[in-house]
């Protein structure tokens, strides 16, 4: 009977734990459908961009307000979890505060939680307030509207929760030490909880240590419940951002790759060699596609770039088709490419692993035409990242598509691409009156 | 500018067994567009003033291909791009020059991999060399006290984080240099990049290049100065559409220092 507690949190911990691993199979999963890349280059330069734009968040203080309360969350977060160390161990042993024989130091580290904790739910509030109340212009885009916005709530109330949670469990705990209860022996410090503390004035100490195990118990649930949520929502960038600005773009901005498959063949036309004539190969496969209609057309990096997009919008707030009225959205891209690589994913667990066609596809369905016509390129939307995402690449992608594959670009484009053709300029002049500037 | 140029071919180096300092890119829109051609015009004039032995491909060049890899058409961006190279490779060319950010940014970044190599450098960058190494003194006090606002274009700043080269070379005609709110990484586009510049755009509210001479006139400037082509012909549109023309000039750097030597 004694060890019922134990036992029961040994289970809650293995479902919780084993869940997420399964959703990480599925994300990992979902990610190989898109194609590989190479990017075993430059090895330094990647693990400091990791370290300096994922763990450093230097992207993030571009802007000053956002940049500060994400750092505080940011940093709360990552240390308060030190505390779930100890409450696992309890949890395991049967133990209460396993790491107080650390004395000063366990005092130090338990207030400097709490600390952190008030801070946490400071900046969550301030978060709230700008979604919800001064409506930040960036929070409330169309493709912000259902799911997406209460996503963002959701994530700013658990936190809040859990951090309420903690301050409880501390708060009952420290009046338990106060009365003397057995097993709970003088321990850390409480900076704030002790404002809590007189809230529970004359409670006889089985109340006080039913709301201390409530706390606990409730604390350490919430966060494998918030484990699990992740995989569903626009929180799974505290994961991702770190694979994902590792594997981030490292040449210039302005450089387009060039697609190989096109490289080949035009190679082979402008080989005066090559018989214009000669029968294909007998073995030849598929010829490739071009460009991108779908999520499997999209490298793995672009793939891992819509798992990563926290949605915040900072992509679509500069940019300049966004800013003046155009259906182009970045984030719209990035969110778009999610929900159809989700939609793909549920496909392959229904027809055991396998994706059979379902008449759907990205480009249409998801992404329309006019939004890509009306990309300019300029680069703003991936500067403004704070986790190193490039919807610019994915725009490009599937304009080849459209261009190469159905040739379904605007007509005043197929014009400039027609004088390309004939006179080596996008306008119909002359060739041979290149030069006629000098003289003019 | 009815001023004489000297511009040489490659093929006339060429054909006296002589090569160039430098290669000029001229590009579509310089070679072409009335407005750009003054650019050109007044990037060499600056060049013969500095005695550059340069050369041009003349009827020789060829569009980059930037704007049909922008607008989605690899194929015929790399067909460009390897008639372009392989015209570039006979003549050995190793060093170019160009006023388009655009053609800067794919031959710098884009022709490597198929196999073109140079070193390239935006006509803004060249001058400062020009006038660093001191063969080109700016003593013209054609804008001095003018207030003069640069706007980044994309593909020099942004996309190849080139911001200072241009400022420092206006910096020499003693304006006074004012920034637009959003500058060099933040800079807003002008709306001609990813072959804007060749459709109309879509529907929305507001046309992006009257979004942008809206901060430039913020600054109040006597002069809006650019660094491309496109964006020249952006901006003196959006003055236009403010109704400024008459009182704010939009000027190439290029066109501001060939003023003032
Ligand atoms: S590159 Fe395209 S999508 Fe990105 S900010 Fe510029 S116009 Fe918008
Ligand atoms: S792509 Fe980046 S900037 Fe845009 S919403 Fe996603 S995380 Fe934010």
């Amino acid at each position: 009977m004694e060890y019922i507690a134990n036992i029961l949190f040994a289970i809650a911990l293995t479902v919780g734990i084993g869940f997420f691993a399964r959703n990480i199979r599925k994300l990992s999963r979902n990610i190989k459908l898109g194609k590989t890349v190479d990017t075993t280059d430059n090895k330094p330069q990647r693990w400091k961009n990791m370290a300096r734009i994922a763990l450093g968040q230097t992207k993030m203080v571009v802007r000053p307000i956002a940049g500060l309360m994400h750092i505080i969350v940011y940093v709360g977060f990552v240390i308060i979890n030190i505390e779930v160390l100890e409450i696992i161990i309890d949890g395991l042993l049967g133990t209460h505060r396993v790491f107080a024989s650390l004395g000063t130091l366990y005092d130090f580290l338990i207030g400097s939680f709490e600390i952190l904790a008030f801070l946490v739910v400071v900046a969550v509030v301030i978060f709230w307030v700008r979604r919800n109340i001064i409506k930040l212009k960036r929070f409330i885009k169309p493709e912000m509207e259902g799911w997406p916005k209460k996503d963002g709530n959701l994530i700013l109330y658990i936190e809040l929760i859990l951090m309420f949670l903690f301050l409880t469990m501390n708060a009952a705990d420290l009046q338990l030490q106060t009365l003397g209860a057995e097993h709970y022996t003088k321990a850390g410090s409480f900076p704030i909880s002790q404002f809590i503390a007189p809230l529970f004035e004359g409670m006889s100490v089985s109340s006080l240590i039913i709301i201390e195990r409530i706390a606990w118990w409730l604390h350490i649930i919430g966060i494998l419940c918030f484990l699990n949520y992740l995989y569903y929502s626009k929180h799974l960038h505290i994961l991702l951002a770190f694979p994902n600005t590792y594997y981030g773009k490292l040449k210039p901005q302005g450089q387009l790759d060039n697609l190989e498959a096109v490289t080949k063949e035009v190679k082979l036309m402008m080989d005066p060699s090559a018989d214009p004539f000669a029968a294909p190969a007998e073995d030849t496969v598929d010829p490739e596609k071009f460009g991108a209609s779908d999520v499997m057309d999209l490298s793995r990096v672009q793939l891992l770039n819509a798992y990563t997009c926290t949605e915040c919008g900072r992509c679509t707030s500069e940019c300049p088709a966004n800013q003046t009225g155009k259906k182009l959205s970045p984030r719209k891209i990035m969110m778009d490419t999610r929900d159809r690589l989700e939609e793909v994913g549920k496909h392959m667990d229904k027809n055991k692993g396998k994706f059979v066609d379902d008449g759907k596809q990205l480009l249409g369905d998801y992404i329309s035409n006019e939004e890509l016509w009306a990309c300019t390129t300029c680069n703003a939307c991936v500067e403004a990242c704070p986790v190193s995402i490039d919807p610019l690449s994915i725009i490009i992608e599937m304009r080849r598509y459209l261009v190469m594959e159905q040739s379904a670009a605007p007509m005043e484009l197929n014009n400039m691409m027609s004088n390309i053709e004939n006179n080596g300029a996008p306008w119909p002049y002359n060739q041979q009156d290149r030069l006629n500037w000098v003289n003019e | 500018m009815s001023e004489k140029l000297s511009v040489k071919t490659m093929e006339q180096f060429a054909a006296q067994g002589e090569k160039p300092e430098i290669l000029f890119w001229v590009g579509s829109a310089g070679s072409y567009d009335d407005r750009a051609k003054k650019i050109s015009r007044a990037f060499v004039k600056i060049l013969n003033k500095a005695n550059v032995d340069f050369a041009v491909l003349g009827a020789e060049e060829s569009c980059t291909g930037d704007v049909a890899k922008r607008a989605g058409n690899e194929f015929l961006f790399q067909m460009q791009a390897m008639m372009n190279i392989e015209i570039l490779n006979a003549y050995e060319i190793k060093r170019i020059v160009t006023c388009d950010p655009h053609s800067f940014n794919t031959i710098k970044n884009e022709y490597p991999d198929l196999g073109g190599n140079y070193e390239v450098v935006h006509h803004t960058q060249y001058i400062k060399e020009l006038i660093d190494s001191g063969r080109l003194s700016i003593e013209g006090e054609a804008y001095k006290g003018k207030r003069i606002t640069f706007h980044d274009p994309c593909y020099l700043g942004r996309a190849n984080s080139i911001f200072d080269a241009p400022r420092n070379v206006l910096q020499k005609t003693n304006a006074i240099m004012v920034e637009m709110e959003r500058n060099k990484k933040t800079a807003l586009c002008c709306g001609a990049g990813g072959a804007q510049m060749f459709k109309e755009p879509e529907k929305g509210d507001m046309d992006i290049n009257v979004l942008r001479t809206k901060d430039a006139l913020e600054t109040n400037p006597n002069i809006i100065a650019t660094g491309c082509p496109y964006c020249n012909t952006m901006m003196t549109d959006g003055i236009k559409a403010h109704q400024k023309e008459d009182t704010v000039d939009v000027l190439d750097v290029a066109e501001l220092i060939a003023n003032s030597i």
